[in-house]
C-alpha cells in the first residue's frame, strides 16, 4: 500500500549495492512503512550510474528519480561517488534547461545503517513526486503534437 | 584574416610536414571547403575570409600523419582539448593561428539575400558584400556572424606555432559571454519545454551533427547507434530525437570547445549547440573550468576533489 494517497506514480531508484541498497533493506527489517511508488535498481556503485540513465528514464515516462549512494568517502571503490557527485550535480543542474522539472530527481547518500534516513528520504521524495503529478509525456508515437507544429 | 602571411607561413611549413590543412573556394563565394595541400603549387588554391567557417581541427584524430592545420580562436580550443585528452600527439601537429572577427553564419546570409544563387562575395572589415544576378546586397558581420560568435571570447587563437595577423581582443566582456544562456533560463519551464519540443520535432535524427562534432570520437561505438548496448530504438518520435541530443550533449560536458559545428551542420537548423554552452557555463560556475584553454588541464568529469566547494548536499524540497 502506497503510503501516499492516490495513484500509484513511477518512481526508479538507483542504488548502490554496498550502501543505499543495504539501507534499504534494513529499513525493510526494522518493518518502517515505506511508500511503494519506488522501482529500485541495484547498481555496484553511485558512479556506475551514467547521468544519461537518469534522462532516459525521465524521457520515457518516470516520474521521478532517486540515486542514492555511499557519503563522500565512504565509498566501497574508494572514490566512485566523487566522481558521481560532479556528474550528478551537472545533470541536476541542466534538466531544468530541456524544461525537465529539476526536483523529479534527487540524489543523496545513504548508508547501509541508516534505515530510518532511508525511510525519510523515500517517504520525502514519493510524497513530493504526488504533488507534482504524473510527468508530462514526451509524444512517443510518430504523430507529432500539433500545437507544437502550429 | 591575412591570406598573404598565411600563404608564407604554409610554404615555410610545408616542408616539415605531411600536409596542411586549410580552405580552398568551394560551389560559391559563401562556401568555401577545406583543403589538404601536399604541394607547394597547391599553395595558391588557398583562401580565407569569414566564410571559412569549418572546423578543421576535426581532421586530426583520423589523419595519421604529421599535420599542419588552420585554426581559429575557438578551433584552437579543439585542438588543445584533443592533445588535453590524448587523442592527437601534440608534436604530430603545427599549429597555424588565424585571430579571427568571427565568421558567417551561411544560413543568415542567404535568409537576408532571400536565398538567390550568389555570384560573387566580397569581406571588408567589419562587413560582406554579397553580389547575385539580380542585386548586390552590403550585409554587416555582426548581423549575419554565426551565434558563436556574437559571445565568443577567444578570437585569437589559445595555442598556435605561427600567428597568421595580429592579436585580435574579445569585443564581448566575460559577465556577457553566458547572456543568451541566461535570458533563455529565465523563461518558465513550461516555455523551455515547449521550445525545445518544437526545436527536436524538427530533427531528422540525420546525426550531421555528431559527425561534425570535432570532439564525437567514439565513431563506429557511438551509443545512438549500438545495438548492445541498445540505448535507442530508430523511431523517429520525439522523446528517442530528445535522448539522442541529450546524448551528444552529455557525452560533451566539460570537452566541447563550442566552435558551433554541430550547429552548421544541423540541415534543420536547431540550435543544438545551445544544449552544450548551457552546461559550459555550468562548468565554469561549478568547477571555473573551460573545455580547451590549457593542455595541462583535466576535463572536469575526469577527475574530483574529495571536498567539493561549489556542490552542496541537496534537500528534497
Amino acid at each position: 500500500m502506497s503510503v501516499v494517497e492516490g495513484k500509484e506514480l513511477r518512481i526508479v531508484g538507483f542504488l548502490c549495492n554496498w550502501c543505499s541498497y543495504g539501507g534499504a533493506d534494513t529499513a525493510g527489517v526494522s518493518r518502517f512503512k515505506q511508500p511503494t511508488d519506488l522501482r529500485i535498481i541495484r547498481v555496484p556503485c553511485s558512479g556506475r550510474v551514467d547521468p544519461l540513465f537518469v534522462v532516459k528514464a525521465l524521457i520515457n515516462g518516470a516520474d521521478g528519480v532517486l540515486v542514492s549512494g555511499c557519503h563522500p568517502r565512504d565509498c566501497h571503490y574508494s572514490d566512485g561517488n566523487y566522481y558521481a557527485r560532479r556528474r550528478l550535480e551537472m545533470l541536476k543542474r541542466f534538466l531544468p534547461f530541456v524544461g525537465i522539472d529539476a526536483r523529479r530527481f534527487h540524489y543523496t547518500w545513504v548508508s547501509a545503517s541508516e534505515g530510518q534516513r532511508w525511510q525519510q528520504t523515500v517517504t520525502e521524495f514519493t510524497t513530493l513526486i504526488h504533488e507534482l503529478g504524473p510527468t508530462p509525456a514526451f509524444p512517443q508515437d510518430q504523430t507529432v503534437l500539433k500545437e507544437v507544429r502550429a | 584574416m591575412n591570406i598573404e602571411k598565411l600563404k608564407e607561413i604554409v610554404r615555410t611549413v610545408l616542408p616539415s610536414v605531411d600536409v596542411v590543412i586549410g580552405y580552398k573556394k568551394g560551389l560559391d563565394a559563401l562556401h568555401p571547403v577545406p583543403c589538404f595541400v601536399t604541394s607547394p603549387d597547391e599553395i595558391d588554391a588557398l583562401v580565407l575570409n569569414p566564410a571559412c567557417t569549418h572546423n578543421l581541427a576535426a581532421y586530426l584524430p583520423s589523419l595519421k600523419k604529421k599535420t599542419a592545420v588552420v585554426v581559429k580562436g575557438c578551433e584552437s580550443r579543439t585542438v588543445v582539448q584533443l592533445v588535453q585528452e590524448g587523442l592527437i600527439k601534440r608534436e604530430n601537429v603545427v599549429v597555424i593561428g588565424v585571430p579571427c572577427q568571427g565568421v558567417l553564419s551561411a544560413r543568415k546570409v542567404l535568409n537576408a539575400i532571400n536565398h538567390q544563387p550568389v555570384v560573387e562575395a566580397a569581406f571588408e572589415n567589419d562587413a560582406v558584400i554579397v553580389k547575385t544576378r539580380k542585386a548586390e546586397t552590403r550585409l554587416a558581420l555582426n548581423d549575419v556572424a554565426s551565434d558563436k560568435c556574437l559571445t565568443c571570447q577567444y578570437p585569437t587563437p589559445v595555442l598556435s606555432d605561427h600567428l597568421a595577423g595580429e592579436q585580435v581582443e574579445s569585443k564581448v566582456d566575460e559577465q556577457a559571454a553566458y547572456q543568451d544562456i541566461r535570458q533563455f533560463d529565465a523563461q518558465s519551464l513550461e516555455e523551455r519545454r515547449a521550445y525545445w519540443l518544437k526545436e527536436f520535432d524538427r530533427c531528422i535524427r540525420c546525426y550531421a551533427c555528431r559527425n561534425a562534432c570535432p570532439m564525437c570520437v567514439c565513431r563506429e561505438s557511438c551509443i545512438a547507434e549500438t545495438r548492445d548496448p541498445h540505448w535507442m530504438s530508430q523511431k523517429a518520435t520525439l522523446n528517442e530525437k530528445m535522448m539522442f541530443h541529450m546524448i551528444h550533449a552529455i557525452h560533451l560536458a566539460g570537452r566541447c570547445t563550442e566552435c558551433g559545428e554541430c550547429e552548421r551542420a544541423c540541415p534543420m537548423g536547431i540550435p543544438v549547440a545551445k544544449l552544450k554552452k548551457k552546461i559550459n557555463m555550468e562548468m565554469k560556475e561549478l568547477f571555473g573550468y573551460e573545455p580547451g584553454i590549457s593542455i595541462d588541464d583535466k576535463p572536469p568529469m575526469y577527475t574530483f576533489k574529495v571536498e567539493e566547494e561549489k556542490i552542496e548536499e541537496h534537500k528534497i524540497r
